[in-house]
């Protein structure tokens, strides 16, 4: 087996691992959502999880750990913007006293 | 005239074309889905606990569907890493698996937008509200459909539990499901779980379904890129692959935002 043969198949067995762990991230974020640990830290773990997997999908299927820099740039302006748009979200939410009544 | 950078990467940013376009592609992307799900937010803490419905999707079919997106999203990256070993048999194997995994998420997809046709509320003129289906699982019914159609009374199977209950108690579903009768005359709304029921409905439709599109467009490329763009291969392999490795950054990407999609909506 050629070099390039070798750590392409080191890459393979890494993305059934990935998939394992992706699987296994989903039980546990349904499993999570069977306790309750209050509506707050119920959405905060199953952030937590979501974004571990997320994570997971960027970094070994998308290849985001090793890419090259013109890539890092274009994320970095999205990543600020998308960052800026959840902060107005947090904000426009400030604005309003919270709703009480039904319809 | 050759395209320059379609198959070997730029000297000075070191990616091939379509790797940029796809990236830049995917950041508008990200924007957009960013947008609904900050209106999701604003829906979600603007709406008052006993609006926001529990345990009226399908957890264990979610779950399968989650899986399934999973697996395309490792058949995917299979996909391309086998044609870099150069095995163009495995790769078209994995893109088989791909687009069949997609044709299932599609499908169990629209199972449970059907299911959802034929869900029922009811607001009764006493105050009172309930969940279930009406006999004979008609779709698309409406109040005012009742009343030109002359119906009387309707037929409802309530759910075991009332949405409002919340969100451990709505997912459960015991008891006795009993037939019960309800005059149109008592009735204020009725409502099947479209997008026009609720805040909710409205946002699980939309961002499902603009998710659900972004499935059938990648299956469409997906499953060419298996079929006749398979071709390339014996021309242009390099490129080829380059074409399949965009796809698959495009998959993984819808893949990722399901992974949001389904603790939000179905879990939460």
């Amino acid at each position: 087996m050629s070099d390039h043969s070798l750590d392409m198949a080191r890459h393979v067995r890494g993305y059934l691992i990935v998939g394992a762990a992706l699987l296994i991230g989903t039980l546990l974020t349904v499993w999570a959502s069977y306790i309750d640990l209050g509506h707050h830290w119920n959405l905060v773990l199953a952030l937590v999880i979501a974004t571990a997997k997320a994570s997971l999908v960027a970094l070994f299927f998308m290849h985001l750990i090793s890419e090259r820099s013109l890539i890092y740039l274009i994320l970095g302006f999205t990543a600020f913007f998308f960052v800026g748009l959840m902060f107005l979200t947090i904000g426009a939410n400030a604005d309003y006293p919270p709703l009480t009544t039904t319809r | 005239m050759d395209i320059p950078y379609t198959a070997q990467p730029r000297p000075d940013t070191g990616i091939y074309n379509a790797k940029a376009g796809i990236w830049l592609f995917l950041a508008s992307e990200v924007m957009l889905f960013g947008a609904l799900f900050s209106a999701y937010i604003l829906l979600r803490v603007g709406a008052a606990p006993a609006d926001w419905p529990h345990g009226l999707l399908n957890i264990p079919i979610g779950t399968f569907n989650t899986a399934v997106l999973i697996l395309s999203s490792v058949a995917v990256v299979m996909a391309w890493a086998s044609l870099k070993l150069r095995q163009f048999t495995r790769f078209k194997t994995f893109q088989a698996i791909t687009v069949l995994c997609a044709v299932v998420f599609l499908g169990v997809k629209s199972l449970e937008y059907r299911d959802k046709f034929m869900h029922y509320e009811v607001w009764k003129t006493d105050g009172t509200r309930l969940t279930g289906h009406l006999k004979g699982k008609p779709m698309f019914l409406t109040l005012a459909k009742l009343k030109a159609a002359g119906w009387e009374k309707i037929e409802f199977i309530p759910d075991a539990h009332f949405y409002a209950e919340g969100k451990l108690a709505a997912r459960k579903h015991d008891g006795e499901h009993k037939t019960v009768e309800i005059y149109v005359s008592g009735i204020k709304r009725l409502s099947a779980f479209v997008p026009a029921h609720s805040t909710y409905f409205a946002i699980y439709f939309t961002l499902t379904a603009l998710h659900a599109l972004h499935v059938l467009g990648g299956a469409v490329v997906i499953a060419y890129l298996f079929g006749p763009g398979s071709k390339m291969w014996f021309t242009d392999p390099e490129r080829f692959t380059n074409r399949v490795e965009v796809t698959g950054l495009f998959w993984h990407f819808v893949d990722l935002v399901w992974i949001f999609l389904f603790p939000v909506l179905y879990l939460l």
